[in-house]
């Protein structure tokens, strides 16, 4: 058994090279033990290492003593923690993913219990940052991410992580909250599209078996959809078979929600709510309820632009359901302000006119946006080419296609091995 | 200059009026009559069980009282000549002693009905099972005989299926005089085993359809159409008829009326003219739609409609038909034009321009005023003006491409997951079994 002392020498003399760091993880992991046996008075050691420099062993070290207890000191376990996700190097680290996601949940959960998740926020997206190998990877640390975010409100910050495509990930658990947290950070700041498309994810991955979350995004997903377009259609044929088996046990009135929603009218829309109203209080929901109602005013004003050229205010008022011609008019108002419908109101004698979308394809912005388009989905289709090749490639992959086909005995198939060894 | 704008607008506007409005005074012809309509004309059209069903139903429906005893003392009249005891007391229930005695329950008739139906049951079941017997015997005998000579045995047995067709056959008859469809229908469908030439087919399908029709199980009307016209000898044509009006009353049924429709034109073709002449109002109303006449065109079918709602077949789909009819001659009239008049569109079609603006409105919205996939009318409300709205192909397909690009990309992002979620989910129960 080392001492603390001698520990510290060896992080010390240890930390540059690669195969000295190889070393000095061998040493660590032997020593974990003893470690934590003297986790309260490791503290003082800390001072004499440098987070930038002993990054693998001060990782080992603050692990240690951050599962002791610190009573008072909690302040300065954030600092501390803060400080070494800053500057900690990025190789070194990801030696000890696992001490590394440890440290940081310490991080969040002790800024949650002191009630101040913003202080999180910035270090914990450094960490996701340094522990990803590419933007493209999943980690655990994403959920608790997206966690501080919501609990802080910093919706902005949130939405610098989520703006990658994520593509590989390992656990589906992390991805169904990453995606669900992610979603609520997208609904907070409106942007719906984004928003569907996360909860989309978790609720068509595959899945054996019923889990919170995926309800959850269920009832989400059903709100979100009738926000943004107005209908809420059926998932495709590959969504697993739990979630169409159970959504009516757990669902059933959000369903009725968007049956109501389909009829256009207002009235029966908000006797729905009222009906429900508890079961969407203890969901949480109610906010984004009262924003579908809304919604449904937006959406019959919208059809009627389709429709007619000019019409009154009071008889936009009459049609969609408005007391008075003023509220119709609050609500074109919005409506032209956010783009959704082009129209000019002429309160002289209180018609609305209603135009042409007048985008016309021809503007350089636009050829750079579809240009732009067309290079994403390029580029997703040789992702899609690479990794099909990838997978036909892999040995456990053929070694299971291999097993089957004897069962089957057909000629055709000779192309491939009939038992592959590896 | 703009005296010959005006000059111009006020020429316009007398062709719209001359093609749709004010047609009336210059064809006060031919306005038919809408009131009471005769129903003993109507029944003399009839015959037989059909007379007796389109008066009870026209009873049922007309609401009217002497209309419906009218129609009830008639059907009364004319089951005493047949034989169906059960539509009988239906009858007489309905009437409730409201004609006088002479049109009671006449229980002495009922029962020597009942008598002899009972006795010619009996009869025709005897003879059904010598029959059978016979056949038995037949075989019997044919057994032996195969033994000892290889003589063909068609002709006997041809003979024999023919006696039990015809038993079978005559039951058939026998059930259906006397109401009991279900019946009727089994026997009738029985014959089928025993059918040797095509005419015997082709009898068996048209009995099987009628009685289908009486008990209105569609479903076997249209079987046995197709079926009768599978059978490989010529049809003469007045069972080509026959059989295209009860392939067009079932589609009738089904409300696949695009399908009733052209059924119906195959036969009008031949009979077009004759047919029409029968029915002048439904010739007014045919030329006035062609000739875009839609207010008389209108008139003429509101006027009818009373009739319509008693017939029998129609009487469910009237509704429907007419708001079909009516949606047919919206989208006609504004075809031509790049703007109408909503004022006179209303007056062409006899009604508030606020009525004909929430119709045309649902009209848009069903986008049946429409090309391709971008609806092509708006309203003008505050100028009363339809307007044609052309659409822009261009814009319309640069937003649905880039509409389809953004789904695309959402949906490889999502099967890629799914690819890898599958992936290392199979990988991780790999290296446990491992």
């Amino acid at each position: 058994m080392e001492s603390a002392e001698a520990m510290i020498a060896h992080i010390q003399g240890l930390s540059s090279t690669p195969e000295d760091l190889a070393h000095l993880h061998n040493l660590l992991k032997q020593s974990e033990d003893s470690l934590e046996s003297q986790a309260p008075n490791l503290g003082p050691l800390l001072t004499q290492l440098d987070p930038s420099k002993h990054s693998l062993g001060y990782l080992y070290i603050l692990e240690a003593c951050a599962s002791a207890t610190w009573g008072e000191q909690e302040n300065e376990l954030v600092s501390t923690i803060a400080k070494f996700i800053d500057s900690c190097v990025t190789e070194q680290i990801r030696l000890a993913p696992e001490k590394f996601v440890s440290v940081c949940r310490k991080l969040k959960d002790e800024t949650m219990q002191l009630q101040m998740p913003i202080r999180g926020v910035a270090p914990l997206r450094t960490a996701v940052r340094k522990l990803q190998p590419t933007s493209e990877h999943l980690t655990t640390l994403h959920p608790d991410f997206l966690v501080l975010c919501l609990l802080a409100k910093c919706y902005k910050a949130g939405l610098s992580i989520l703006e990658d495509d994520i593509v590989e990930v390992e656990q589906p658990r992390d991805l169904f909250l990453y995606c669900y947290y992610g979603g609520m950070i997208c609904i907070g700041l409106k942007r719906f599209r984004k928003a569907l498309e996360l909860l989309y994810y978790v609720i068509t991955s595959p899945m054996s078996s019923m889990n919170a979350i995926a309800v959850e995004s269920y009832k989400k997903y059903i709100l979100v959809s009738l926000i943004h377009n107005g209908q809420f259609s059926n998932f495709p044929k590959y969504t697993s078979s739990v979630i169409s088996r159970n959504q009516k046990n757990f669902c059933q009135y959000y369903n009725e929600l968007a049956t109501s929603y389909a009829s256009g009218k207002i009235s029966e829309l908000q006797a729905c709510l009222e009906t429900y109203r508890e079961k969407f209080e203890t969901d949480n929901n109610v906010g984004l309820v009262k924003q579908v109602v809304s919604s449904l005013y937006k959406r019959n004003i919208q059809r009627l632009t389709q429709m007619y050229l000019t019409l009154s205010l009071q008889d936009i008022a009459n049609t969609v359901q408005l007391n008075t011609t003023k509220e119709a008019e609050m609500h074109v108002l919005q409506m032209i302000q956010d783009g959704e419908i082009f129209a000019t109101i002429n309160q002289k004698d209180g018609m609305v006119s209603f135009h042409e979308d007048p985008e016309q394809y021809k503007s350089c912005e636009m050829i750079e946006h579809i240009d732009s388009s067309i290079q994403r989905i390029m580029a997703l289709s040789r992702k899609v080419t690479a990794m099909d090749e990838q997978i036909s490639s892999d040995p456990i992959y053929l070694a299971k296609i291999g097993r089957e086909r004897q069962r089957f005995d057909l000629e055709d198939f000779d192309t491939v091995p009939q038992k592959f060894h590896m | 200059m703009e005296g010959e704008e005006d000059l111009r607008e006020s020429m316009i506007e007398e062709d719209i009026r001359a093609n749709g409005g004010d047609a009336d005074d210059k064809r006060s012809k031919a306005i038919i009559s809408s009131e009471q309509m005769d129903v003993e004309a109507y029944a003399s059209s009839y015959t037989g069980r059909t007379k007796i069903a389109r008066l009870i139903f026209i009873a049922e429906k007309c609401g009217n009282t002497t209309m419906e005893l009218e129609a009830l003392r008639m059907a009364y009249d004319e089951i005493k000549k047949g034989e169906n005891t059960l539509l009988f007391r239906d009858v007489v229930e309905k009437i409730g002693g409201r004609l006088g005695a002479a049109y009671g329950m006449d229980h002495a008739w009922v029962d020597g009905v009942d008598r002899r139906a009972e006795a010619r049951k009996e009869k025709l079941e005897n003879e059904l099972n010598a029959y059978r017997v016979q056949v038995q015997a037949f075989v019997a005998t044919v057994k032996v005989i195969y033994k000892y000579s290889m003589e063909s045995p068609s002709f006997d047995t041809n003979l024999i299926k023919e006696s039990i067709r015809m038993g079978y056959n005559d039951f058939g008859d026998f059930y259906y005089a006397h109401g009991a469809l279900g019946d009727a229908f089994k026997n009738y469908a029985r014959t089928r085993d025993y059918c040797t030439t095509s005419k015997h087919i082709i009898q068996m399908c048209l009995n099987v359809i009628l009685v289908s029709i009486e008990m209105g199980q569609f479903t076997h009307v249209t079987n046995y159409v197709s079926k009768t016209e599978q059978t490989p000898e010529a049809l003469d044509p007045v069972t080509v008829a026959k059989l295209r009006c009860a392939a067009g009353l079932a589609y009738l049924e089904n409300k696949k009326y695009k399908h009733a429709a052209r059924k119906n034109k195959v036969i009008d073709n031949v009979n077009f003219r004759k047919f029409l002449e029968l029915v002048p109002e439904v010739r007014e109303i045919i030329n006035d739609f062609y000739s875009s006449r839609y207010a008389s065109c209108l008139e003429y079918l509101e006027n009818l409609k009373a009739n319509l709602l008693l017939d029998i077949h129609l009487y469910d789909h009237v509704q429907t038909l007419y708001s079909e009819i009516r949606h047919k001659a919206l989208i006609q009239y504004t075809h031509p034009f790049l703007s109408v008049d909503l004022n006179m569109m209303a007056s062409a079609f006899k009604t508030s321009v606020a009525g004909l603006e929430k119709e045309l409105e649902a009209l848009i919205t069903e986008n049946q005023i429409q090309v391709l996939f971008v609806p092509t009318a708006r309203i003008d409300s505050h100028n009363k003006i339809l307007y044609a709205r052309h659409a822009d192909q261009r814009n319309a397909t640069f937003q649905r491409a880039l509409q389809m690009g953004g789904e695309f990309d959402r949906d490889v992002r999502a099967l890629l997951l799914r690819a890898n979620l599958l992936k290392h989910e199979f990988n991780n129960r790999q290296s446990r079994k491992l």
